[in-house]
């Protein structure tokens, strides 16, 4: 942009009689430079360590061979099959614990009774270790599909439900009364007052939970294989097939920036009438 | 973040034999909920709605628990994996605050690292375990280094973040008292940085927890995660079930054991 407002006749214009001021680059440009800068490095020194000895290319396979096999999954497809199907146990495992979480926090904060029953669960239940409760789920529910959401959705569900509750009991009471005087129902309540107040807090709760499920996918993958990147990975690497490993945390730092990134993206679409986008 | 639900019953338990009792009553009757998950528990099982394999009772449970507690089974593995964990968070703890300072304090060290955390901070750490399999092998150092690596960052950012939100008046009020960078960095940025470096720890701890029973899971031979494991591929689901009520207990433990020594460590905020 800059170099073609420079190359343009009127740039310069007859009455500029004092030399254009020095354009300076802001920080910020010379700050992103230097970052990728040194990603760039960091990819040099993979590569070049790997491929000329310093480093045993069985521990760490140089870059350009990762990337190769990268190249070869996305043409065969495979890496879509993983993906997709990590994804899928990550998102519906993730929805479900939302879709059951947020329930949850709102009548906790509503109810005295619900209150009563889940609070020391959930304040028990969210410092656990929850992978520990997979062989659980594994016997239950055998060790297909289902085990696998199920055992995503019980770990999204906890930071969900106790940032959901958190978010609702911050709630001045002033516009619940006045939504209360002007004659508001239960419904009208949730939707115009409960939720929106509530709702910076709940996706903090979500953009916790989603990590979490994430790992938790892929732990599960691992040890109960059926496709996916963590089964794939861990194929790999009992085959001893590091580039193959490799490959797979290539592919899980993409997807994993990704879906981190959306929601996000997503935050800021939905907290667009929020003080904390103005920032 | 748990401390938002959490919120301890002040009522009662002041002073006195007569608060004490009153206390103890509070908390019983906040945590019957879970008793009411034993009893509906033990009612599936013995009612045959659900088949006994799938739900062993409790009374068989807690017999099996204790049975592995004398034998010294327990005890011993869990001392496996506690040690692997300690060391793992330990080493993770030292050098997270340690990088998550020289990056507030130097921009050099910011921008070097900055971007390494960026790309690394949204990546599931479990994704490693096949790589540190490769590394190191089945041994303990492959588990301790999965460890470390997984708590590493959280209290990078969390150290960086605190130490960049200090207030720019206490620094330069520190350095026209004439004190050095050294000397800054530790009176003033460290205790002014530690509410979020121990909460970036306490993040860590759990972390530290989920990847010790499940890279134990995957690779090991001893330690709580291959109990379990073993147990449920043999079929013993009542000390399968025993063994993963204790993990649980103890990482609950862990995190409210930890919750305290903070509210100890920052006391001097409060006052």
């Amino acid at each position: 942009m800059m170099q073609m407002a420079e190359a343009h006749p009127l740039a310069h214009t007859p009455e500029q009689k004092t030399p254009p001021p020095r354009r300076h680059i802001s920080p910020k440009l010379v700050d992103t430079g230097v970052q990728i800068g040194v990603i760039v490095a960091l990819a040099a020194i993979w590569e070049f360590g790997a491929r000329y000895g310093a480093i045993n290319p069985f521990l760490l396979p140089p870059l350009s061979t990762v990337l190769e096999r990268l190249g070869d999954d996305v043409a065969t497809g495979a890496v879509f099959i993983d993906l997709g199907l990590t994804l899928y146990r990550a998102l519906l495992g993730f929805f479900i614990g939302a879709v059951v979480g947020i329930p949850v926090g709102i009548l906790m904060a509503r109810s005295a009774l619900v209150r009563w029953f889940f609070d020391p669960l959930v304040s028990i239940g969210f410092p656990m270790p929850k992978i520990a409760f997979l062989p659980i789920f594994i016997l239950w529910f055998d060790i297909y599909d289902t085990s696998k959401i199920i055992m995503v959705a019980f770990a999204c569900f906890f930071p969900i439900v106790s940032a959901t509750y958190a978010g609702c009991m911050g709630i001045d009471k002033w516009p619940i009364w006045s939504a209360r005087s002007m004659g508001a129902r239960d419904r009208e309540l949730l939707w115009e007052v409960y939720l929106p107040m509530a709702m910076p807090q709940i996706l903090t709760g979500l953009q916790v939970a989603l990590p979490t499920g994430m790992i938790t996918t892929i732990v599960t993958e691992m040890l109960m294989g059926g496709r996916g990147i963590g089964g794939t990975m861990i194929m790999a690497g009992r085959f001893a097939d590091s580039v193959g490993v490799f490959a797979g945390i290539v592919e899980i730092i993409i997807l994993g920036f990704i879906v981190v990134k959306s929601l996000e993206l997503v935050r800021r679409r939905l907290l667009i009438w929020h003080p904390e986008s103005r920032r | 973040m748990a401390d938002a639900v959490i919120t301890p019953s002040r009522g009662g338990g002041t002073s006195g034999g007569n608060g004490a009792l009153f206390g103890l009553l509070n908390v019983a009757l906040r945590f019957s909920p879970i008793l009411v998950l034993c009893v509906l528990w033990e009612f599936l099982g013995l009612s045959g709605l659900v088949a006994k394999q799938m739900l062993p009772g409790l009374g068989e449970i807690g017999s099996e628990f204790f049975r592995m507690l004398f034998t010294g089974d327990l005890l011993y593995n869990t001392a496996r994996s506690i040690s692997r964990a300690a060391a793992g968070l330990g080493c993770a703890i030292v050098v997270g605050m340690l990088i998550g300072l020289l990056m507030a304090t130097f921009r050099s060290v910011r921008l070097l690292l900055n971007p390494i955390v960026q790309i690394f901070y949204p990546m599931p750490k479990s994704a490693l375990i096949p790589v540190v399999m490769i590394w190191l092998g089945l041994g303990d150092s492959s588990k301790i280094l999965l460890i470390f690596l997984g708590c590493l960052l959280p209290v990078v950012v969390g150290t960086y973040n605190g130490a960049r939100g200090v207030n720019p008046f206490l620094l330069w009020s520190a350095a026209s008292l004439g004190a050095s960078r050294i000397e800054v960095l530790r009176e003033v940025v460290l205790p002014a940085a530690m509410p979020d470096i121990l909460s970036g720890c306490r993040t860590a701890l759990a972390f530290s927890f989920i990847l010790m029973v499940s890279s134990e899971f995957v690779i090991a031979t001893d330690g709580v995660g291959y109990m379990i494991s073993s147990l449920g591929d043999g079929g013993l689901y009542p000390g399968m079930f025993a063994v993963i009520f204790f993990v649980a207990a103890i990482g609950f433990a862990a995190d409210r054991g930890y919750a305290v020594l903070v509210r100890r460590l920052l006391r001097w905020r409060e006052a």
